[in-house]
């Protein structure tokens, strides 16, 4: 953006930024929109149903409808909220999950924001996430949407400590803290990927030492994907870790109380944060833009390959909903701090050692 | 012409929402809008190029400080009536307080400007901002000069952390655990019994 406003003038820059950034948003909310679809029909062929295959050619048109039912509804507030607060809590909640999208580079060259503290910038903005689940609970005035709110606060805070973990050990292979230079790190090919760096490690070759101390780092590599995986699972309020709304227990969690457009704009987030997900982990574990052999520099290429990346990472979202079982609460908490804290520690304590002593995959 | 702009619209927010933190009649306003003020004050360092401690005062302050503040305050059965009468009577203090508070920044951002360069300070200049990343300097400055301090500091965290731990924890007996790896070890030999009970006698369990 700041390059648009260097080439067009304040005005024309300042608008043209404006311009791209909608661009972006309806990319990302029709994206959302076919996801949602897609969600349903994996869970539906899961479970041998059909799915939704009534608005549109294969039920593809369904977001649509249901996002016109919802806004055509009426809005219920009820009269011992905090009427502020409930209505701010949901728009701050899709607010932080656009925001986060700003520093995605989508192609070589392509993206809204190319800051060099983009990584900090998403761990800021989804700490930010919080509130909006936070704010609606407190405000909705109403015993089940407070403890959802309160699970769902200290899950999202449990799990954004080994998912910043996790960060770490990539920013330490690429030394940045920016995205597009932690995809750049990855071009060389599926070797490269950080998700499959223990290869990279004996093609580069070098030392015994380095070589063995690269694959050890590698493999670590590969399972901080899984757990930068769970932890998103976690992060998003995605199931099996959907204790928030946990509907058998405590009816919706932190939405009981909304209805028809707030409602809508917590779905939405919640939505957005898993397709932005999605997109991280294409980025920062397997290659983002780039292509298993070969990179790309084309971006009309590379974003295509991104996005079927993410759509891609997005199935195995959509299976681990169908498959696996609601988890019991200490035993997400369990998993958090007593497994993927330490687990993840020591991986950052063993990538800082590969880097420190051998420079790393360089 | 953004930035200055930007500026005015970021400052004025900042002011007003911490005007509104001492002065909302709920507390649970008064932490959001310090939030805000944080968040504000967040885009102001950016304003001034600094920001990775722009995103590190999001991180720390907003993303756990202040989640944790909104926890407490949110739990606490407050009598808001109650909280308000005692505004009076520590305004006189709570004024000193931010009045010397402001005599310091003046202080400290006019002794900026006029201080010769101390010959000690030049001997590891940090890295101009141009060629450099804000996190990179940081980084080369805290894990070298001031590495000790740094360290302490960390320590610092760890005792009191050690300490809430120490004061909290209790060990009480007679309460029933989870042994997670016996949970998870369980299998069907030892999970099931099948009893084969004859009729009209039962299981004896």
């Amino acid at each position: 953006m700041q390059g648009l406003v260097h080439d067009l003038g304040a005005f024309w820059g300042t608008l043209a930024g404006i311009g791209l950034s909608l661009l972006y948003l309806v990319a990302v909310l029709l994206t959302v929109a076919f996801i949602l679809v897609f969600d349903r029909k994996v869970w539906a062929a899961v479970q041998m149903r059909k799915g939704p295959n009534v608005v549109g050619p294969f039920g593809l048109l369904q977001s649509f409808a249901d996002f016109l039912k919802f806004v055509l509804k009426e809005i219920v507030i009820p009269s011992g909220a905090n009427k502020t607060v409930f209505v701010i809590a949901p728009v701050i909640t899709v607010l932080t999950s656009f925001m986060a999208w700003a520093v995605v580079p989508m192609a070589p060259g392509w993206g809204i924001s190319n800051m060099n503290v983009g990584i900090l910038y998403i761990l800021a903005i989804s700490s930010l996430g919080i509130y909006g689940i936070i704010m609606g609970g407190w405000a909705s005035n109403s015993k089940y949407p407070f403890l959802g709110a309160l699970r769902s606060a200290a899950q999202m805070v449990s799990y954004e400590v080994s998912i910043g973990f996790v960060i770490v050990t990539v920013l330490l292979l690429v030394g940045s803290l920016n995205l597009t230079d932690i995809v750049n790190h990855q071009k060389a090919g599926i070797w490269d990927w950080h998700a499959f760096s223990f290869i990279g490690a004996i093609v580069h070759g070098g030392s015994f030492a380095k070589v063995a101390l690269g694959v050890v780092t590698g493999l670590i590599m590969f399972m901080m994907l899984w757990i930068f995986f769970i932890s998103a699972l976690a992060e998003t309020n995605r199931p099996p870790f959907d204790l928030p709304e946990a509907e058998s227990e405590l009816v919706a969690g932190y939405q009981v109380e909304y209805s028809a457009t707030l409602y809508l704009l917590f779905m939405m987030a919640e939505y957005v944060n898993i397709v932005f997900m999605c997109a991280m982990i294409s980025i920062m574990f397997l290659g983002g833009w780039n292509l298993p052999w070969a990179e790309v520099t084309n971006p009309f290429i590379g974003c295509l390959v991104l996005y079927v990346k993410i759509w891609v990472i997005f199935f195995l979202f959509a299976m681990v909903k169908a498959i696996v079982p609601r988890y019991r609460y200490d035993q997400l908490m369990r998993i958090g701090w007593k497994i993927f804290l330490p687990t993840t520690l020591v991986a950052v304590a063993v990538v800082g050692a590969y880097v420190a002593f051998f420079g790393g995959n360089a | 012409m953004i930035s200055i702009a930007a500026f005015w619209i970021l400052s004025a927010v900042a002011v007003i929402s911490a005007l509104m933190v001492v002065s909302a009649r709920n507390p649970v306003h008064s932490v959001l809008f310090l939030i805000l003020t944080f968040f504000t004050t967040a885009g102001l360092f950016v304003l001034l190029g600094a920001e990775y401690l722009a995103m590190l005062l999001i991180v720390v302050y907003v993303g756990a400080v202040a989640v944790l503040f909104l926890f407490v305050v949110m739990m606490l059965d407050i009598d808001f009536v109650e909280l308000k009468q005692g505004f009076m009577r520590y305004l006189p203090i709570g004024g000193l307080v931010a009045l010397i508070l402001f005599g310091m920044f003046i202080m400290v951002t006019s002794a900026r400007i006029e201080a010769k360069i101390d010959p000690n300070m030049l001997a590891s200049p940090t890295p101009d901002v141009s060629i450099t990343s804000n996190a990179k300097a940081i980084g080369e400055i805290l894990y070298t000069n001031y590495i000790l301090f740094f360290q302490l500091a960390g320590l610092v965290l760890f005792v009191a952390m050690v300490g809430a731990i120490v004061l909290t924890l209790q060990h009480r007996q007679n309460v029933k655990r989870q042994s997670v790896t016996a949970q998870t070890a369980r299998n069907r030999k030892t999970g099931v019994e099948i009893a084969k009970p004859k009729t009209g006698e039962g299981v004896s369990l």
